[in-house]
């Protein structure tokens, strides 16, 4: 897939959507904070050998399908929980949304 | 005036009669009417000026499809131009006027335009008005853009009050037609949370309009007894006036309900609410859109939609002619005929595009089958008709039917994609339709009234069956027949005269000939080209007939030429209903801090930061500028003591095992060394390695830190560290808490804050230099047992404390510490002495935090600590943020000690040019010191700190001065930092 640059971690705010939260079942998606693709979880290793290339490619290279999308998104006007939300860039569905917590412990997130 | 053309019947109320006015002239009307109806009852035939030749138009229909007849509606400040007098319900007491026009209605100077037609057409503005070049923009556009154009503002605020609401449903009902009415009562009888919305005020669409029957009844009154068991159903919402407008993402869509625009006054009651709407599931149910026949002159006023025209006569009690014709090209056109004898009026003449038999047989009409109206005649009301056949026909009104399509609208706001039904000649919903979205009736192409009710329906038990719902056994309505065949037929080719397709941007069959000829072929640019389809009717009545002569001129069919989608709103949405409450102070929600009624009583000025209100500066009496209570807030506080609410910091209350090696990961300086009892710095950077925010944070016990944030910042660093606590380390022992409202803040500074503050806390706590030295922190009470947290840290510069107590102690706090400072003169100082004196003290603010600068850049790069991970630490070391000759943060100083610094310089070596090719830097904040009596600055330029004493120049083109300026320490005052440890 084609990686692109993005400039930053933009947040953004998106209306006339539904999550389905975990913990509090479907919220308008106004009361959610956007800000990007699911891989920010997956910080690397700050010492590892080549860490300023793979930090690079951490923040600045996103996947841009055309299709399902794992983002971040924080329930700032709720619980502030962040959640994993999988969503169709295309039609906007949401298929999957979980706690952000439980997607890093699973891979593997660091204590 | 009198009601020449008000008849008998119609579902109107004639015992309430109302008074109105149309261009300042008094007429009368009845409740039930709209302004249109009323105008037609009058006699009134030219309504409006048309948008570009100021041809004289009429009413052209009986809905929100009209394109012709809008008016300015009301007076002063609740003026609102383009209005549609066919859906404003008429009130006693409205008052209109029609538009765009110089001049009364009858002579408008304008209409000129007519006659420079060949100069207009379109693409107009694109080729011709072109020389000499300087005229377009002084003299042609001006002139062009003053005589186009639709109603006028007030100029003056929106009296009226809007609203915003939310509700849920399982199922929502679009227009309550026979299709809606029939599923609104299959799913409210079955139990379903329904909501049916309708932008009439009266419910049971066109079965208000026509004189079919349903369950042996005439439709109107089954329609009315549907209601009435509707509103009766405690799970059934009922929403007259309420269009709604948009389909959005998972089954969200958005209305507007008109609450008071019926009313002459509202009476203090929000003029309209805008809902958004949860559905489960949605049936739409939105109708069909009667559409013209473009021939020679088909704009003149008194030609109008065939469905309209009965629709008047039976909805209304109106005719809108005495002797009525009509052309058609299908079976519906000739229920008008039918509709019209039975009320016995005049009808002189059916003619029919089909060469098939007469389908009805109408007494006393001239029927005449497979010809056409080439031209008409009569410019202020339509008066003969020129047919191809060679005859010319007398009549003041002509009935015109090109078909009907169907309300496809809300299909397309997401990725549906109308298909073309050749039989039916009309498009039908197609491709992807909006999640949970199922259409019934005229909409789907159900052109008969059979046909719309089993439908609606039919519809609805499948949707109960898809939410689990039993359906109760019923079926459908029972209706008269009735048949809908029909030929297609768009315009007439042998017409020499201009044919009109869409009459509110004055769009001609020719304009599409040209558009086509000039290479623009695909219907989007077909639109933007003549603009066809543009403007507040959005082509309601004339995008089918545009394509489909462009389909014509290419020689391809329909389905090949495409046709336009449609996005929200379905109808114009006025601003100050999207705009809601949110208006004025009101925008965005403020806080106030907790001594916010202690600065009103002093007359503080206040300034919005971060969502709060905060006491800008204290005015004394005698005082006339702000400078001159800023210049006397800093010299009290530096000579004796003030004091200043600094509540508005983010405050964020960190707890667990884990906190203190959290913290050393969130910034980039250690933490976890700090002593409990003690405050220290941090820096927190982004993962790009530039500053993200700075602040301090107290170490309360071994796992329990209170940091503070930027005011600015406080809820970005907060969301930033759930991040990274949810995100990166779930496993980590640490809580975060948001405490910047608990507690009430306040800077006590100078040198007399120490016995200020002695005089506050209560007497077990040793708070002298030796106990409490620079940088301690603690839990005290003050004020005989109140809570409080104590940190010795100032931001001035002074010997300076924070003192906090929880928050509802707020105001009795800064009384308090007036009072305990009194001795001292305490004077409270607010968000501008407070900036002169970090700019004094060369402290970072958001001015230097902007979001580009790295630690290195302020002087604090040895705070990235080498040691241990953190945000931002691999990052901040790339190439790039490390240049030879960093920018570094640096103070400045006019040359002129007279001269005022601005914000914003850039700075140039002296004598080199002012390009920027040279530029080596910027100023960041400037301030006037009452100190060192002369504007100060602080300002990051390139190796700074080996530059001391060098005279730069700061250039400010906006204000085209260039300021001599000399490079010194960022610490104006107390540079050793001497004062805050004594």
């Amino acid at each position: 897939m084609k990686k692109v640059k993005v400039l930053n971690q933009i947040c953004i705010e998106l209306h006339h959507m539904i999550i389905n939260h975990p913990l509090l079942g479907p919220r308008d998606a106004a009361e959610f904070v956007y800000l990007g693709d699911a891989s920010l979880i997956n910080r690397p290793d700050a010492s590892g050998d080549n860490a300023a290339q793979t930090f690079y490619q951490y923040l600045y290279l996103r996947d841009n399908p055309a299709g399902e999308h794992k983002e971040l998104w924080y329930h700032e006007q709720g619980d502030r929980s962040w959640l994993v939300v999988t969503r169709n860039t295309l039609t906007h569905e949401i298929s999957n949304v979980e706690m952000a917590r439980d997607v890093a412990r699973a891979a593997g997130g660091s204590t | 005036m009198t009601q020449t053309n008000r008849i008998d019947g119609g579902l109107i109320n004639r015992n309430q009669s109302y008074s109105f006015k149309f261009n300042n002239e008094t007429m009368h009307g009845y409740g039930g009417d709209t302004l249109a109806s009323a105008l037609i009852a009058n006699g009134i035939k030219l309504v409006g000026r048309s948008f570009k030749y100021h041809r004289p138009r009429g009413i052209m229909s009986a809905g929100a499809e009209e394109a012709n007849a809008m008016v300015q509606l009301r007076t002063g400040a609740y003026t609102e131009p383009n209005t549609r007098a066919t859906v404003a319900e008429l009130f006693d007491g409205l008052e209109a006027k029609s538009q765009n026009h110089r001049g009364p209605l009858g002579f408008d100077v304008m209409a000129a335009n007519d006659y420079l037609s060949p100069f207009l057409s379109a693409g107009f503005y694109y080729k011709t008005f072109m020389w000499p070049k300087a005229f377009w923009e002084k003299f042609y556009e001006p002139v062009i853009r003053a005589s186009a154009g639709l109603g006028a503002l007030s100029g003056q605020d929106d009296p009226d009050q809007y609203d915003k609401g939310f509700l849920h449903c399982d199922l929502l009902i679009i227009g309550a037609g026979p299709s809606g009415l029939a599923a609104a009562l299959a799913a409210g009888r079955a139990g379903a949370r329904v909501i049916l919305a309708d932008e009439d005020f009266v419910m049971g669409g066109r079965l208000n309009y026509e004189t079919h029957t349903v369950e042996d009844r005439q439709g109107s009154t089954w329609a009315e007894v549907a209601t009435a068991e509707l509103y009766q159903m405690e799970n059934v919402r009922m929403m007259t006036r309420t269009t709604v407008y948009g389909s959005y993402d998972h089954g969200i869509f958005g209305a507007l309900e008109r609450c008071t625009d019926h009313l002459f006054d509202g009476s203090g009651k929000p003029r309209q609410i805008l809902w958004r709407i949860y559905s489960k599931q949605s049936l739409l149910c939105a109708g069909s859109t009667e559409r013209s026949i473009a021939f020679g002159n088909n704009d003149r006023p008194g030609i109008m939609l065939a469905g309209a025209v009965r629709g008047y006569v039976n909805r209304y009690g109106v005719t809108p002619g005495k002797r009525v014709s009509i052309f058609t090209n299908n079976d519906d056109g000739w229920r008008t005929a039918i509709d019209l004898k039975a009320k016995g009026l005049d009808v002189t003449a059916v003619i029919d595009t089909r060469s098939i038999p007469v389908p009805y047989n109408v007494p006393n009409t001239a029927t005449v089958m497979g010809c056409r109206v080439i031209d008409t005649a009569g410019r202020k009301g339509v008066h003969t008709l020129m047919l191809s056949s060679g005859q010319t026909i007398k009549t003041d009104c002509l009935a015109v039917s090109g078909g009907w399509s169907p309300n496809v609208h809300l299909t397309c706001h997401q990725r549906g994609r109308p298909t073309w039904d050749k039989k039916q000649a009309c498009f039908v919903p197609g491709g992807e339709l909006p999640v949970g979205m199922s259409v019934a009736g005229a909409a789907n192409g159900n052109m008969t009234l059979q046909s719309a009710l089993s439908a609606g329906h039919d519809g609805a038990n499948a949707i109960l069956n898809s939410l689990g719902i039993n359906p109760t056994n019923t079926s459908a309505p029972r209706a008269s027949e009735e048949s809908s065949n029909i030929t297609a037929f768009w315009h007439v080719a042998e017409s020499k005269s201009r044919a009109w397709v869409d009459l509110q941007n004055d769009v001609t069959t020719k304009d599409i000939g040209q558009s086509f000829r000039e290479g623009f072929k695909s219907v989007e640019h077909l639109k933007r080209y003549t603009t066809l389809g543009m403007a507040t009717d959005q082509g309601k009545t004339a995008n089918v007939l545009g394509l489909a002569i462009m389909a014509e001129y290419s020689g391809n069919t329909i389905e090949q030429t495409g046709t336009t989608i449609f996005r929200p709103p379905y109808t114009p949405i006025p601003m100050g209903a999207l705009a809601g409450r949110a208006r004025g102070k009101d925008f965005r929600p403020f806080r106030l801090t907790p001594s916010h009624k202690f600065a009103e009583e002093r007359n503080a000025a206040f300034v919005e930061t971060g969502m709060w209100l905060r006491a800008q500066w204290y005015p004394i009496a005698g005082e006339t500028h702000w400078r001159e209570s800023c210049d006397r807030e800093v010299r009290a506080t530096r000579e004796s003591v003030g004091v200043c609410d600094v509540t508005t910091l983010g405050k964020i209350d960190i707890q667990g095992r884990d906190a203190a090696a959290f913290l050393d990961r969130v910034y980039a300086n250690t933490f976890g060394t700090l002593a409990v009892g003690k405050v220290r710095y941090g820096l927190m950077l982004r993962e790009d390695g530039i500053v993200m925010d700075d602040g301090t944070t107290a170490r309360m016990g071994e796992h329990h830190f209170v940091m503070t944030t930027t005011t600015a910042n406080a809820v970005s660093v907060f969301r930033h560290m759930e991040f990274c606590r949810q995100c990166l380390w779930p496993d980590m022992d640490v809580h975060l808490i948001s405490a910047t409202e608990q507690w009430a803040q306040y800077a006590v500074a100078g040198p007399n804050s120490r016995k200020t503050l002695q005089n506050l806390v209560d007497k077990e706590f040793d708070i002298s230099n030796d106990a409490f030295p620079f940088m301690a922190c603690g839990e005290i009470t003050v004020a005989g047992g109140i809570p409080a947290r104590l940190f010795r840290i100032s931001f001035s510069g002074e010997l300076a404390y924070e003192i906090a107590v929880p928050t509802r102690y707020g105001d009795s706090m800064i009384r308090a510490l007036m009072q305990a400072g009194k001795e001292y003169n305490i004077t409270p100082y607010g968000t501008e002495a407070l900036g002169v004196m970090r700019i004094e003290k060369g402290h970072a603010a958001g001015n230097e935090l902007c979001g580009t600068t790295t630690a290195a850049n302020l002087g604090l790069g040895m705070m990235v600590s080498k040691k241990k991970d953190c945000i931002g630490n691999v990052l901040s070391q790339r190439e790039g943020l490390n240049p030879d000759k960093p920018l570094q943060l640096v103070g400045f100083k006019p040359v002129d000690a007279d001269i005022s610094l601005s914000a914003g310089a850039h700075f140039v070596s002296k004598g080199r040019e002012v390009n920027m090719a040279n530029d080596e830097g910027w100023m960041t904040s400037v301030a006037y010191s009452p100190i060192l009596n002369c504007s100060i600055g602080l300002g990051l330029i390139a190796d700074g700190k080996n530059r001391m004493g060098e005279v730069v120049t700061a250039a400010n083109p906006l204000k085209q001065s260039n300021i001599d300026v000399e490079i010194v320490s960022a610490h104006f005052v107390d540079p050793d930092g001497d004062r805050l440890r004594v």
